[in-house]
């Protein structure tokens, strides 16, 4: 049915097509619209049999899962930003034990300095957890990827964090063509657990490991993710024929059969991307994109087959690993068969800032034109950071970078972009 | 692609005027996409919400630059706030306001646009009258309808129904009708007031 909805309110009625039966959260934005609209689902009952837990901190949240989902419970979270950094330790757990918790994270900064808005920091910092992680172009794409979320995870038997970007998709209102439950019962069976904990046929979860063993399990954890990258195209697959549309997979590759130059970005700045290639394309330019659906697993080949022509790589993306550069053009360069000296890191939009057409036609125009730096921070006020360097050569006790910049930019409240 | 930007203050609905905006177009098959401002949602602060409305799915998310039409729900951020920040040449103005461009001070800056494109509407008074709440957001959003003719005054009425509990649906839809009525009234007499 096609509905104009909230990006969030379309997320929890796709959960609850898939029958959650436990639903643990703590409230931080800009995920909690989406806790709150299943809360009041199971509330009226339109969500039953289901249980719906307030918790004390996402740490609890985590916990609660893990424990719902070893007694053998379909189990749901969502979480974002700090939010996501105080669970990560049973993060770890959830995917060590090898748990199919499924859980939207609302993607926002990391603080300090604290900030609200999006980017892709809070994800990417547990990228190497052991959970799949996935990324939502728009709001049906979110809205698909937690349906087969429920069914990789329980395949697999590991947890899936589906990433929307937070506000831009989470508090959008746009077209979604919400499944029905017989359409999502057909894709999604019932949960049958690898492993449960049950009064009458005892076990225990989670013994100590040591050196004889830990690397085993290790190992198996990663080749379970390397089962996932051949899996999941046939469940996209299947996906398509049940539901009518192309959701999911590993990757979407957009005009990119004659480019030489390829971007490759998460999310929902593929949009916008997309809408500039379009532009650059008919001045002339062989620009294509390449959208990374999967990022845990990462999928080399996939990735490595899309770039395979290009002969120049430009990786747009809402992180940041301080002291390096990029996280996903790492991932990227390692794939990418040519010399890693052409595969080019633009930081954007980290923090909320808005990412256009207009900085977007400048950048990749220096990919095209051959003379974009190795790495870039897209819209970066050059001046400002300029005057903090002075400001520091010249005083010992400089003070605070954060304040300092507010003060220099004279802002009252935080702006728009 | 089609673009209005609308100005207000935190609990004014400025997000809801956008959503229902997007919930019209959509009721009349048209994409659409509505977004707020990110993170400025306190009462009183200066917030911004954005709605894009074309015959084709809407990739775009950067924020709205070269707005098509504004609304603007409190006056009082017209000196505070770059309202007319990147409106087209031929774009539609909605200021909520029971003063004159004059009065305002703003007609000067107004004679670039299309004066019969500009609208004051006493949108918060109306709201007052019909849902006892100063709530502008229903008013002005039905006054754009009729300025523009972008939407119908039913598709912005159905949107308004959706949203809303029955009793707060009929007290907004007879402020969007009086607005509506109001803004065509208005665009009449300018019509006249050109013949003659």
């Amino acid at each position: 049915m096609l509905k104009q909805t909230e990006g969030s309110a379309a997320v929890a009625e796709a959960v609850a097509l898939c029958r959650p039966e436990v639903i643990c959260a703590y409230p931080i934005s800009p995920q909690t619209h989406i806790v709150e609209a299943l809360g009041r689902m199971v509330t009226t009952g339109k969500l039953a049999p289901c249980e719906f837990i307030n918790v004390e901190s996402e740490f609890a949240a985590m916990s609660v899962a893990i424990g719902a989902s070893a007694a053998g419970a379909r189990a749901y979270t969502a979480t974002a930003s700090q939010g996501l950094l105080f669970m990560a330790e049973a993060i770890y757990n959830a995917a060590g034990l090898g748990l199919p918790i499924v859980m939207t994270v609302a993607n926002r900064a990391i603080g300090a300095p604290i900030n609200i808005w999006n980017d892709h920091t809070d994800a990417l910092s547990q990228r190497d957890c052991g959970w799949i992680q996935l990324f939502a172009e728009d709001n049906q794409e979110a809205l698909d990827l937690h349906i087969q979320a429920f069914r990789l995870a329980e395949e697999l038997s590991l947890p899936v964090m589906v990433c929307m970007d937070g506000y831009i998709l989470t508090h959008a209102y746009e077209r979604v063509d919400l499944p029905t439950q017989e359409q999502v019962d057909a894709y999604l069976p019932p949960y049958d657990p690898r492993q449960v904990l049950d009064p009458a046929n005892p076990i225990s979860i989670g013994a100590m490991v040591g050196p004889e063993a830990f690397m085993e399990v290790r190992y198996l954890a990663h080749a379970k993710q390397q089962q996932a990258l051949e899996l999941m195209p046939s469940w996209a697959d299947e996906f398509r024929r049940i539901f009518g549309r192309e959701s999911g997979g590993l990757t979407h590759s957009y005009r990119i059969e004659d480019a030489d130059t390829v971007v490759v970005a998460l999310g929902s700045v593929l949009g916008t991307i997309k809408d500039t290639v379009d532009e650059m394309r008919e001045q002339g330019a062989r620009i294509g994109v390449l959208g990374i659906t999967c990022f845990r697993p990462w999928p080399t080949a996939a990735v490595r087959s899309a770039l395979a022509a290009a002969k120049r790589v430009v990786v747009l993306e809402k992180s940041l690993a301080v002291g390096l550069g990029g996280i996903v053009s790492n991932n990227v360069a390692a794939s990418y068969a040519g010399t890693p000296d052409l595969v080019h890191t633009v930081i954007a939009g980290l923090g909320g800032r808005a990412i256009t057409r207009r900085s977007l036609h400048k950048v990749f125009g220096d990919a095209v034109a051959g003379r974009l730096e190795p790495v870039t921070f897209l819209d970066l006020d050059h001046a400002v950071v300029g005057r903090v360097l002075a400001r520091e050569r010249e005083l010992r006790r400089s003070g605070p970078i954060a304040e300092n910049i507010l003060r220099d930019l004279r802002v009252v409240a935080a702006r728009v972009g | 692609m089609y673009q209005v930007r609308i100005h207000g203050r935190g609990g004014q609905g400025v997000v809801t005027a956008a959503e229902l905006l997007s919930v019209a177009a959509f009721r009349e098959g048209r994409h659409a996409q509505a977004f707020p401002s990110f993170g400025s949602e306190r009462t009183g602060a200066p917030v911004v919400a954005f709605c894009r409305i074309d015959d084709r799915p809407i990739r775009l998310r950067e924020p709205i630059m070269a707005p098509d039409a504004l609304i603007i729900q409190d006056p009082t951020l017209l000196h505070q706030v770059d309202v007319f920040g990147g409106l087209v040449p031929d774009g539609y103005v909605l200021i909520n306001t029971t003063r004159s461009f004059d009065e305002l001070g703003l007609s000067e800056f107004l004679a670039r646009f299309r004066r019969e494109r500009l609208y004051t509407v006493a949108a918060t008074e109306l709201a007052l009258k019909h849902i006892g709440r100063p709530v502008p957001n229903a008013a002005l959003l039905a006054g754009f309808a009729a300025a523009s003719g972008r939407i119908s005054l039913e598709s912005v009425n159905a949107a308004i129904r959706d949203k809303f509990p029955a009793e707060i649906a009929d007290a907004n839809v007879a402020a969007a009708t009086e607005a509506f009525d109001f803004v065509m009234q208005e665009m009449q007499e300018a019509g006249h007031a050109q013949a003659d």
